[in-house]
């Protein structure tokens, strides 16, 4: 690039699932020095970080630092020795470095799978069950007139949703928050609920029993409901539906408050067979509030490359699909693998810290532009570019509609994509001369 | 000094979010090293905003400091994610990969001790 003061524009945000690509950046020379339009979370991202400088392999307890080379020959000598290697994250890079990732579970005969089990897996198991009622953001924004976030709160965790695509939004059909109604659910009184129209607010654990009794009164069942379920009264239930059933088009935004709470996917299933059932009365849709920006492309490309979204087991030689004995979390608690390779995600921040602790017994291969705790475990670090500012690729909104990144400036680290190309190449030349 | 009971619940913030690649950095850890709780908790416990607590379930302890956030229903306690609400997450993941990141049953209580950071939590140095 040249010295020369540069904006980039449609730049996509690798941050959150709202993937927003209407950003703009400032560049001098190769330095960038503002970015606009962006969230503090997306900001923050792109104007960087504390990076890992080097490639690194731990020799007697410490550091030593040595080439890529040198960093990717360990690498493949220990997957290509190992005999069940967990791959796990793959939420924050492209899907080009994704599909390579698969391909090298596949020759190492490991377990792959990415962040999804600890966020939204629980969203994706149940859509497997009973489907998928969902719709484009691009739709929300033109067409919903009642906008609910259960378990979510896109205020901190998803800033410009509101403005872009749901609430404030305007759209062909609304002209923003002056048309639409929000509803949010949650066991606090969030940011997000502060805006709300109508703020429900249910005890932790009981979204399950909540979403039973929405479709009992939905289906003219009312009398046998309680007077009061998870916190709420059948009388605001009753109110709710009624506000629900007048809606021309309805969204339902769901949130780790019912995938990571107690009854995980049934509370999921529950959820969207409302939704389903609230389709007799208005055009009612649901969609996950995917975290890592490119979450939704590990499932896109695990799907079509192995026919599962996530938790797939290669040893028997063919993909295997069970979640719960292919989960990650599952996997090191059971004290199950051999090897331990991280990619883009922190396991050990990430993990219950009794599930963490096996990590210490066995070699970990770390590959992430950031040091993090991951980093204190590894014994191999190869440090990369960061997807969507250093290197282009492809990513997943939460609404499973794919855009392509943009490179914003040059760097000196390997991307992903250009890591497990060389690392599966090595590891098939060491599998066919053994 | 008294104790209290609740529900801990963990999960996204902005300055979490904000610094979750930025891990080995005082602010990551300014920024989820924290308990959130109403005012009239905090009275119960007989601290002061900025103050350290200890948050303790049946699989661990983390010291973290106290913080008013008015939205928490009282017993309803709040740390942001990452691996101070991991340090007391279990590891039981309900058959389908998902430990139990919200609604944990948790003792909050006042500490003297200090708040770690990442490598001090994590035992590597």
């Amino acid at each position: 690039m040249s010295a020369e003061n540069t904006t980039v524009t449609d730049v996509v945000c690798p941050f959150c699932g709202s993937l927003c690509d209407d950003l703009e950046v400032e560049v001098e020379g190769n330095k960038i020095v503002k970015v606009k339009k962006a969230c503090k979370l997306g900001k923050s991202k792109i104007m960087g970080h504390q990076r890992i400088e080097t490639p690194m392999i731990r020799e007697d307890g410490e550091f030593k630092e040595v080439t890529y080379d040198e960093a990717i020959d360990k690498a493949a000598q220990i997957l290509a020795d190992s005999k069940r290697t967990l791959s796990y994250g793959w939420a924050s890079t492209s899907c080009e470095a994704i599909e390579k990732g698969i391909h090298l579970s596949e020759v190492v005969g490991g377990v792959i799978d990415s962040t999804a089990s600890v966020c939204h897996g629980p969203t994706v198991l149940a859509v497997q069950g009973v489907g998928s009622p969902g719709c484009t953001l691009g739709e929300v924004k033109n067409r919903a007139d009642l906008v609910i976030f259960w378990g979510s709160n896109p205020v901190h965790a998803h800033p410009r949703h509101q403005a872009r695509y749901s609430y404030n939004a305007k759209g062909f059909f609304s002209d923003g928050k002056e048309d639409r109604t929000l509803m949010v659910f949650d066991v606090r009184k969030t940011k997000t609920a502060d805006k709300a129209d109508e703020f429900v607010q249910v005890e932790p654990g009981s979204d399950y029993k909540i979403f039973s009794a929405m479709r009992t009164i939905l289906s003219g069942n009312e009398d046998v409901v309680p007077d009061e379920v998870g916190g709420v009264s059948k009388e605001k239930l009753i109110e709710i539906i009624e506000m629900m059933k007048k809606a021309k088009f309805g969204v339902i935004f769901g949130g780790l408050g019912i995938t990571q709470s107690r009854c995980r996917y049934k509370n999921l299933e529950n959820v969207i067979s409302f939704v389903d059932e609230m389709n007799e009365h208005a055009k009612f849709t649901l969609i996950a509030m995917r975290g890592h920006y490119n979450i939704g492309g590990f499932g896109q490309v695990c799907a079509w490359e192995t026919g599962y979204p996530f938790a797939v087991d290669f040893s028997r030689g063919y993909a295997w699909y069970n979640p719960g004995e292919a989960t990650a979390v599952d996997v090191l608690n059971r004290k199950e693998c051999d090897v331990v390779l991280a990619v883009a995600a922190d396991p050990v921040s990430n993990f219950p810290r009794a599930s963490v602790e096996y990590m210490r017994e066995v070699p970990v291969i770390q590959v992430d532009p950031y040091p993090n705790p991951t980093t204190e475990f590894a014994d191999v670090v190869i440090p990369a570019a960061v997807a969507g500012v250093e290197a282009e690729g492809t990513a997943y909104r939460m609404d499973s509609i794919s855009i392509r990144m943009r490179k914003i400036i040059d760097t000196k680290f390997l991307s992903d994509e250009e890591i497990f190309e060389k690392i599966l190449n090595k590891v098939i030349e060491r599998k066919e001369g053994a | 000094m008294g104790k209290i009971n609740a529900k801990l619940i963990s999960g996204r913030t902005l300055d979490q979010g904000a610094t979750l690649e930025n891990k080995m950095s005082t602010e990551f850890v300014e920024a989820t090293a924290i308990c959130e709780m109403n005012q009239k908790n905090l009275d119960a416990l007989g601290v002061s905003e900025g103050d350290n607590v200890e948050v303790k379930t049946d699989f661990g302890t983390a010291v973290v400091k106290a913080k008013v956030n008015e939205g928490n229903p009282d017993h309803i306690v709040f740390v942001p994610m990452g691996p101070y609400a991991n340090a007391v997450t279990g590891p039981e993941c309900g058959g389908v990969g998902m430990p139990i990141y919200k609604g944990i049953n948790a003792d909050v209580l006042p500490t003297d001790n200090p708040v770690l950071d990442v490598k001090k939590l994590f035992g590597v140095i």
